[in-house]
């Protein structure tokens, strides 16, 4: 295969009017050809920039170089050691702004598909069925691990590697956390994806209780002082969805993203053999301009519905990937920018008939550095909607640190924990993820998991 | 998996069943539910815990058939095992924070309805356990639907039963009830808690406020995860919106908007009646739901 070493291999996706009629997976990966053409083009730098753009810092030269010779599992092995989940970043790790961002054949041309190629490792090491290297022997003392998405499953997946006997303790029925509830199945498949990097985490010894919601059935105190734990890690997400407060918004057909995606996603609603339902929409209005918002609105979109997002700032400011952006408007979701909701309108049956927006234009910047948005006077108009899908962000559930004792919390009920090595303000609890930051990505929950592991390492060894 | 230990038939498609689930039956209190998903496939149910026994490690349930799923429980037997069970959520009921002395200085009247009934025994129980004396209404349409009758007169100072037809106790509602209490026997009650269908506990609540009686009700809205991250639960209560799974079950009934509340739970009603009628008549269902285009 002919490799442009200024042009990245192109990848292969789903044409955008055959997906948006389904749940399979946009883009469909390299192949090994495909892989490895794509891997000479890494110049194996000396001093790798790429390295410290990763929040888990993969040896990405390293990996990369396996595969340009063809060694699949040692590429995969020398993932594995930074990373428990490298078939799930190599989808959603906005590498763009991370990775990819530093690396040196961007500079003039494409960076390497760093993300593309940590993805076809992953997949290909599954299909040969390798698995990454379990401790050599155990010693002794036992985590646990309170939730099992990115930041729980990285941080229980490194202690494990060092011997610990470490239990998950998850709230839902199944593990994975916003893997499994939060990302749709054609951005993140969930058996083919997300089921195996968690059976690949319970192949290091790494048990997974579901369906035990701690600071309810049990507290982390009792976790420490009766179950004889020796430390705790906290990841228990950001799950309490926000709303606008706007007149209207307890109307059916009003939703949370989190219970959208969550009935499609984990219940599986979009399965007619699954009981959970879901109220799909004809015309949506998805309101949000994050991955999240894209998420739902690229569901409701293959659930049927014409679908707009409804984003009070501009283009420039969409907190969403590029790349999902992109997506969603090749297949079809209507923008409608610089535009915030006043109100839903709502029958006499408690339906949503419509929802009234205004324009909004760009002023001065504000504490986050963007522009703040502005009301245009006198520019109302009317949506006309049969659902709203409200996806404006999550904050955490104060059901843990509401029920351990000295456990510190800031003024956003987060957590408070140190960042490079998780330790909260009480011993023996260390904390890291959303719990902690507040909703972000996945990569960073797993990064604050792997410092954590390392902070209960140091602690339990000395 | 939980294992069904023991399954009862009430009255009225009300069933119960004790479910061995140790974690749960270890820290569960009164006024507290759980989460159960039959199986793969199966939607997340909330039941609101009806009995529980620490040593056995079992939790009781009490589910009236209303859908499809809740047809599809009651087929379970003993010996088979639910795959998913998970509680207690949600908070103890709020009389449990009070310290016994407080207690002891309330007069207390416990409204039940239905299925609603089966939630109000471990308060009753509980009160009972504790020293206090508490009074209990339970209203059904007809003598033959009520459930519980036996095991609550035991825990209960007094027990009126009320019936819409007259066929057995008292004849009126749940309300006709408290007004011949309070109205026409003179009885003072400092706090009424009262848990059945949603139409009940509007009406109790309306009375109560004009009686003047502060009013605990304890809200089965529509809910998926159960812990506060999806707001499919979520109520008008006052001026806030709070959610059932974690701000609740329990309210200050005088504040919740049951109208909004009422409509919020028909909002699956044509699937849940669609797959009522799928499962009941299969392969042979060819129309006539209004749904399936037949």
């Amino acid at each position: 295969m002919e490799v442009d070493v200024l042009k990245r291999v192109p990848v292969r996706e789903q044409e955008p009017k055959v997906r948006a009629a389904n749940f399979e997976e946009v883009c469909l990966g390299y192949n090994k050809e495909e892989a490895m053409a794509e891997a000479t083009r890494c110049i194996q730098c000396k001093n790798p920039q790429c390295v410290k753009g990763c929040p888990v810092n993969i040896d990405i030269p390293g990996f990369i170089k396996e595969l340009a010779e063809g060694n699949v599992g040692e590429s995969y092995q020398v993932i594995s050691r930074y990373s428990a989940l490298p078939a799930v970043c190599g989808r959603v790790c906005p590498q763009e702004t991370q990775c990819e961002a530093k690396c040196i054949r961007g500079i003039k041309g494409d960076a390497v598909s760093i993300g593309k190629l940590e993805r076809f490792v992953a997949d290909a090491a599954a299909e040969e069925g390798i698995q990454p290297e379990k401790a050599e022997s155990m010693n002794g003392k036992k985590v646990a691990v309170i939730g099992s998405g990115p930041a729980g499953l990285t941080c229980a997946g490194d202690l494990a590697k060092l011997g610990y006997d470490v239990t998950i303790f998850e709230a839902l029925h199944k593990a994975g956390g916003v893997l499994s509830y939060g990302i749709p199945e054609f951005r993140l498949p969930k058996d083919r994806v997300v089921d195996r990097e968690v059976e690949n985490v319970k192949s290091l010894g790494v048990k997974i209780e579901t369906n035990v919601v701690i600071g309810k059935a049990t507290t982390v105190d009792e976790l420490l002082n009766e179950e004889g734990f020796d430390a705790v890690f906290i990841g228990s997400g950001a799950g309490l969805p926000k709303f606008m407060g706007i007149p209207g918004e307890n109307a059916n057909g009003v939703f949370s993203a989190n219970e959208y995606l969550t009935r499609s996603n984990l219940m599986k609603a979009f399965d007619d053999t699954y009981a959970t339902p879901i109220s799909a929409g004809k015309k949506v209005a998805v309101v949000g301009g994050g991955n999240v918002a894209m998420d739902a609105a690229r569901t409701a979109l293959r659930l049927g519905a014409k679908v707009h997002i409804v984003y009070r700032r501009s283009e420039e400011e969409l907190p969403a990937r590029v790349e999902e952006v992109h997506h969603a408007k090749e297949e079809g979701i209507i923008f409608d920018l610089l535009t915030n909701p006043v109100e839903i309108h709502v029958d006499d049956d408690g339906n949503v008939t419509g929802m009234t927006c205004i324009r909004m234009e760009l002023g001065e910047p504000d504490d986050s550095g963007r522009r703040r948005p502005v009301e245009v006077p006198g520019s109302e108009f009317t949506l006309e909607v049969d659902t709203v899908i409200m996806s404006l962000g999550t904050s955490p559930n104060p059901l843990i640190s509401s029920t351990t004792e000295g456990l510190e919390t800031n003024k956003w009920k987060c957590i408070v924990a140190e960042e490079e090595n998780g330790q909260t303000s009480k011993a023996k609890v260390y904390a890291g993820g959303d719990a902690v930051t507040g909703a972000a990505t996945v990569i960073l929950a797993m990064g604050a998991g792997k410092a954590a592991a390392k902070g209960i390492h140091e602690l339990l060894s000395e | 998996m939980y294992k069904i230990l023991k399954k009862e038939y009430l009255a009225n498609n009300i069933w119960l069943m004790d479910i061995e689930a140790p974690r749960v039956a270890k820290s569960c209190q009164p006024g507290q539910f759980v989460i159960v998903k039959m199986d793969e496939k199966g939607e997340r149910i909330p039941l609101t815990v009806c009995d529980y026994d620490r040593e056995k490690g079992t939790v009781t349930i009490v589910f009236q058939i209303v859908g499809a799923s809740t047809q599809e429980m009651a087929e379970y037997e003993v010996g088979e095992a639910f795959m998913d069970f998970v509680g207690p959520l949600g908070c103890q009921s709020e009389l449990l924070e009070l310290t016994k002395e407080e207690l002891k200085k309330e007069k207390l009247l416990f409204v039940c309805g239905g299925v609603g009934t089966a939630p109000v025994y471990p308060q009753v129980k509980w009160m009972k356990e504790h020293g206090i004396d508490v009074d209990v209404i339970i209203g059904a349409r007809t003598k033959d639907i009520l459930i519980l009758e036996e095991p609550m007169k035991e825990i209960a100072a007094n027990l009126y039963i009320a019936t819409d037809d007259g066929s057995y106790g008292f004849k009126g509602n749940a309300c006709d009830q408290i007004n011949e209490l309070v109205k026409n026997q003179g009885k003072e009650y400092t706090r009424v808690v009262a848990i059945g269908p949603m139409i009940m506990m509007k009406f109790v609540a309306l009375l109560t406020k004009e009686l003047n009686i502060p009013t605990i009700v304890s809200m089965n809205p529509i809910m998926v995860d159960g812990t506060g991250m999806c707001g499919a639960c979520r109520l008008q209560v006052g001026d806030e919106v709070k959610f059932a799974c974690v701000d609740g079950p329990e309210f200050n009934g005088h504040l919740v908007d049951f109208d909004q509340a009422m409509l919020r739970q028909r909002m699956y009603k044509t699937e849940e009646g669609r797959a009522m009628l799928r499962l009941q008549e299969g392969d042979s269902h060819h129309g006539g739901c209004g749904h399936c285009n037949g």
